[in-house]
């Protein structure tokens, strides 16, 4: 391997622009402003990370899509670039947001772990080698560990936290095993080698359970059905911003880094989903693990009366329709996956953003609690319905057009008279399930009148109303204008 | 003409400014709403004027949108657009007239009316599937949340099922435009690629795709067996979102009927042809006998919105150019009379006398209180029934006709669909309006001995109708005399459309 380690620093500038402001935070927390009130720190902490991210979201587009870097260990091609430049906007808006919540205990150390975090998932958005995406990976989940369990005075965010854990825990070991066996198969940790390894040699026995390993770890890493479990749990108990990132980043660069391994790497042992039941290989087990998240999300929302965990079943849906993308892309490209995941994870930051403000005035549990919202503040009311609507997939917000872009390209990979065609047809009728539980949400927000004892206004600070209005304009204009994203990539 | 697809901005913008002015006044949420409606209306009027009517589509912008997987921004007019232009333009500032009276949250009201509107406007312009999708779906939501808010009765429970009900049919047109994509390897959503693409694909994949975008685009047409969502919506609605819901988004359905399914799927539209016909008639028939026994007077008109629209899916399934070109005047002239008859039992009867039942309206002479209500309710009901002098006549013959040139069955069984609509309208005007004083059995029965003098000399109880009122309804009378003595005004713009290439392998009798 040829190896340049000016390269590798310039690459990894945007990751070092985190780690340093994470760094300073803390030192500085620990030093200098130590004696300061809890809120003080945590906006100069939020200041300096939100500076650090700045930096590195500038240092991504500099960068720009080189193609594979150090050896083959990092790929930045175009999906690099969007999905990087997605997270750390993700990353943005839940500092902006977090500020504007309940302060926590400890709430620089909270955020520098959030930057932390969000270092892992960058990496996973490069990674084209097993053993980084694996430490990409495990830094991510151990940071998001921490974050879910951070309230850790409450019974249910250290119950979501422990479960989370064992979960991640277990996936993580399953996708080791997996790993070991690819390695074991190929000789090879690097994707294009693997890729080049497994084209010349028939499909064995161990490369089906290398594969079935990996995609357990994949299933839980998005949340899909079977692997479901712990989402509503933890959506439900971890803090409601670590929950925003659990749920809008972690999903973005998992789907990346599973979009990369699957393809560029197990390409060659995809199988198809054209006719009948297919021939074996990944793509019929994800074609299942996508049906039963489909299913499963969209009719177990319906029973929910937890604002979070109605949004957590929403998500296992929404994991199901992006197994799809992640399926069809190795046919029609990553345009239709990456313009999903990314549109999604706004929505969803803003609903756990405007979740995360009603909490400052009381709980928002049920959804009951959001009534009224547009009598109690209007501003997060518009956001809310924004956001939901694009989630539904309403035009012209982008949650349609990202929705429109994943079935044209699943309707194309194996035909309309394949699995494929068959369950992208029936995605299509559960959207018009799903759009029945979101609308149930926005009665609350936006027809019902407030209960007595909650009818005061919501006060939201300006970092938060911007942020919120930020996200809600990047889902209208990117559903106006799709190409400016699904045209870089 | 090429001002045209301002009419769609105009009625968003409009749609914003009247949500910021309703929060200083709802006076300023009005005015906007109504000058916004105006300019619409004013820009359709000209277009129709300058129109220059041929065969086919006239291009008014075509710019690319998603070039990725090219989509284009394309909307284009012909007759028929223009047609349903000009009846959205009408429906929309006659329902802004009869909502005057909107205190509550006035600006958002008019906010998602006009949003709605400005979909509608979109529909009825696109010439590219994708773009006509975009907008059928953006006048989806607002329709919820003007029933779920400022409905009546079991709204919540109307609102959720109309909306389901209409996003259920996009989903099948949905699912059936894609399927049509990537069959056929098509580059463009645009109509007439589609078109080609189509006529490539076999009779089976035509059979099935024709089902689901027609079934979806049906749906909203109020066709039976799918139309239960339309009589408890319009019931529920206010009053101007049920002169919307009835006048002109059920006019969406059968637009997308005539404009992308059948010219899309020539072979699956002659395989489904005789089912869609009876389907049709089930509902005229079906429609005018549920509406002859309903005790609610709104339900009376919701049901006979059902089986007014049978008749435009029955024009469109007789498929010659007759009979389609029936089934468009049909449109416009259900869309005038439809929201004359929800103008006058929503907003002038329902919101005086608090009751909507007719045997508690038969207790109030109301043709001595509401004059004006009474006698606008009687010409509409005449336009309703078919009478000459009002659309509904030409428009129902000029069906009929058709139809009987494909099948004599079908124009006589839907024929009696008129006995039946004579029947439930005379019934309605004689219950709501002319109870205590007429000599009825029923009237006699119901009114328990109470004198009928006594109340007769009481002083009219109800505030007297308002101006914007009588407005809206001379607007809308005016309409339905004037197509009814010269149906040549809409008919001269709808039938060069129909000669049209893109409908030349539907319908007999248009371009060879």
């Amino acid at each position: 391997m040829n190896v340049d380690y000016s390269e590798l620093f310039r690459a990894l500038r945007p990751e070092t622009s985190l780690l340093i402001g994470a760094l300073l935070m803390l030192g500085l927390d620990l030093t200098v402003f130590r004696q300061r009130s809890s809120a003080d720190r945590m906006r100069l902490a939020a200041f300096i990370g939100a500076l650090a991210t700045v930096t590195a979201m500038i240092h991504v587009w500099s960068f720009g899509a080189r193609g594979a870097t150090f050896g083959q260990v990092f790929m930045f091609d175009a999906v690099a670039v969007v999905a990087r430049l997605g997270l750390l906007a993700l990353l943005l808006l839940t500092l902006c947001l977090v500020t504007a919540a309940r302060c926590p205990r400890h709430p620089v150390e909270y955020l520098a772990i959030l930057l932390f975090a969000t270092m892992g998932f960058l990496l996973m958005a490069v990674a084209q080698q097993l053993l980084l995406a694996f430490l990409a990976l495990e830094l991510a989940s151990l940071s998001l560990y921490v974050l879910a369990g951070y309230d850790k005075k409450r019974a249910a965010s250290a119950e979501a936290a422990l479960k989370y854990f064992l979960f991640g825990g277990m996936a993580a070991a399953f996708l080791l095993f997996g790993f070991s066996l690819i390695y074991g198969l190929t000789g090879s940790i690097e994707l294009p080698h693997i890729a080049s390894s497994l084209a010349a040699q028939a499909q064995s026995p161990l490369l089906s359970v290398a594969l079935v390993m990996v995609l357990i770890a994949f299933g839980f890493k998005s949340a899909a059905a079977p692997f479901h479990l712990w989402a509503p749990d933890v959506y439900e108990g971890a803090p409601t911003l670590s929950a925003a990132l659990v749920a809008s980043a972690s999903k973005l660069a998992g789907f990346t880094l599973f979009y990369r391994l699957l393809w560029s790497g197990l390409g060659g042992a995809a199988g198809s989903v054209s006719s009948g039941v297919g021939s074996p290989g990944w793509l019929p087990a994800a074609a299942v693990v996508s049906l039963l998240s489909l299913l499963l999300g969209n009719i177990g929302a319906l029973a929910q009366g937890n604002v979070r965990r109605l949004f957590a079943y929403s998500a296992i849906a929404h994991a199901g329709a992006l197994l799809l993308g992640v399926m069809a892309a190795g046919r029609s490209g990553p345009a239709p996956l990456l313009y999903y995941a990314t549109t999604y994870a706004f929505a969803t930051v803003g609903v756990f953003g405007v979740i995360a403000m009603i909490e400052r005035t009381g709980p928002c549990d049920k959804v009951t609690d959001l009534a009224g919202l547009y009598r109690r503040s209007p501003v997060l009311a518009g956001c809310l319905a924004v956001f939901v609507l694009s989630l539904a997939g309403i035009p012209p917000l982008a949650g349609f057009f990202g929705k429109f872009v994943v079935f044209a390209a699943a309707l194309k990979l194996g035909g309309v008279a394949g699995p494929a065609g068959w369950l992208t047809f029936l995605a299509i009728a559960l959207s018009a399930v799903a759009l029945y539980y979101y609308l149930l949400v926005l009665k609350q927000a936006l027809v019902t009148e407030p209960a007595a004892d909650r009818s005061a206004r919501i006060a939201t600070p300006a970092v938060a109303v911007f942020a919120l209005l930020g996200a809600a304009a990047v889902l209208v204009v990117l559903g106006i204008w799709p190409s400016l994203l699904l045209g870089r990539i | 003409m090429n001002a045209l697809p301002y009419a769609i901005y105009v009625s968003f913008i409009g749609a914003l400014l009247a949500l910021i002015g309703g929060a200083r006044s709802p006076a300023t949420a009005r005015v906007i709403a109504l000058v916004t409606a105006c300019v619409a209306w004013g820009i359709s009027l000209v277009a129709a004027v300058q129109f220059v009517p041929a065969a086919g589509l006239q291009t008014l912008i075509d710019l690319p949108w998603v070039p990725e997987i090219g989509i284009h921004y394309y909307l284009a007019a012909d007759g028929i657009s223009l047609t349903l232009i000009l009846l959205t333009g009408l429906a929309a500032v006659a329902g802004i007239l009869f909502s005057w009276n909107i205190e509550e949250r006035t600006g958002e009201f008019f906010a998602l009316f006009l949003a709605l509107i400005g979909g509608v406007y979109g529909v009825f312009l696109s010439a590219d599937a994708f773009t006509l999708f975009v907008f059928y779906e953006i006048a989806i939501v607002p329709k919820y949340f003007l029933i779920a808010k400022w409905g009546s009765g079991n709204r919540e429970y109307a609102a959720m099922k109309l909306v389901l009900y209409s996003f259920a049919g996009s989903a099948l047109v949905l699912a059936g435009l894609l399927w049509a994509y990537a069959a056929g390897g098509a580059h463009s959503f645009a109509l007439g690629d589609l078109a080609a693409a189509a006529a490539q694909f076999s009779r089976g994949e035509q059979i099935g795709m024709f089902g689901l975008v027609f079934l979806g685009f049906a749906i909203l047409a109020g066709l039976f067996p799918f139309h239960t969502w339309a009589p408890t919506g319009h019931v529920a609605a206010p009053t101007a979102a049920s002169m919307l819901l009835a006048g002109v988004v059920m006019k969406l359905g059968a637009y997308g009927c005539l404009r992308v399914a059948m010219p899309l799927f020539a072979a699956g539209f002659q395989f489904w042809q005789p089912t869609i016909a009876w389907l049709a008639i089930i509902g005229i028939l079906y429609a005018g006998l549920v509406a002859l026994v309903q005790d609610d007077f709104k339900f009376v008109i919701g049901y006979s919105s059902v089986s007014h629209m049978g008749f435009v899916l029955l024009g469109l399934a007789a498929a010659n150019v007759q009979a389609v070109s029936g089934a468009v005047l049909q449109m416009f002239s259900h869309g005038v009379v439809a929201g004359l008859l929800f103008a006058v039992v929503g907003r002038m009867v329902y919101e005086r006398t608090r009751t909507r039942k007719l045997v508690e309206l038969q207790r109030l002479p109301l043709h001595r209180h509401l004059p004006f209500a009474a006698a606008v309710f009687v010409i509409a009901g005449l336009a309703s029934m078919g009478m000459p002098g009002f659309s509904g006549f030409p428009a129902e013959l000029t069906i009929l006709i058709g139809a009987w040139q494909t099948s004599p069955k079908w124009a006589l069984f839907a024929a009696l669909g008129i006995l039946v609509a004579a029947a439930f309208t005379l019934r309605a005007i004689q219950l709501a309006f002319f109870g205590s004083t007429g000599a009825t059995i029923e009237g006699r029965a119901s009114t328990g001995g109470l004198d009928p003098v006594r109340t007769d000399s009481a002083p009219a109880p109800y505030r007297p109708i308002s101006l914007p009122e009588k407005a809206g309804a001379l607007l809308l009378v005016g309409a339905t005399v004037l197509i009814g003595l010269k149906p040549d005004l809409l008919l001269n713009l709808i039938n060069p459309a129909l000669q049209s290439s893109l409908f030349q392998h539907v319908l007999k009798g248009g371009a060879p």
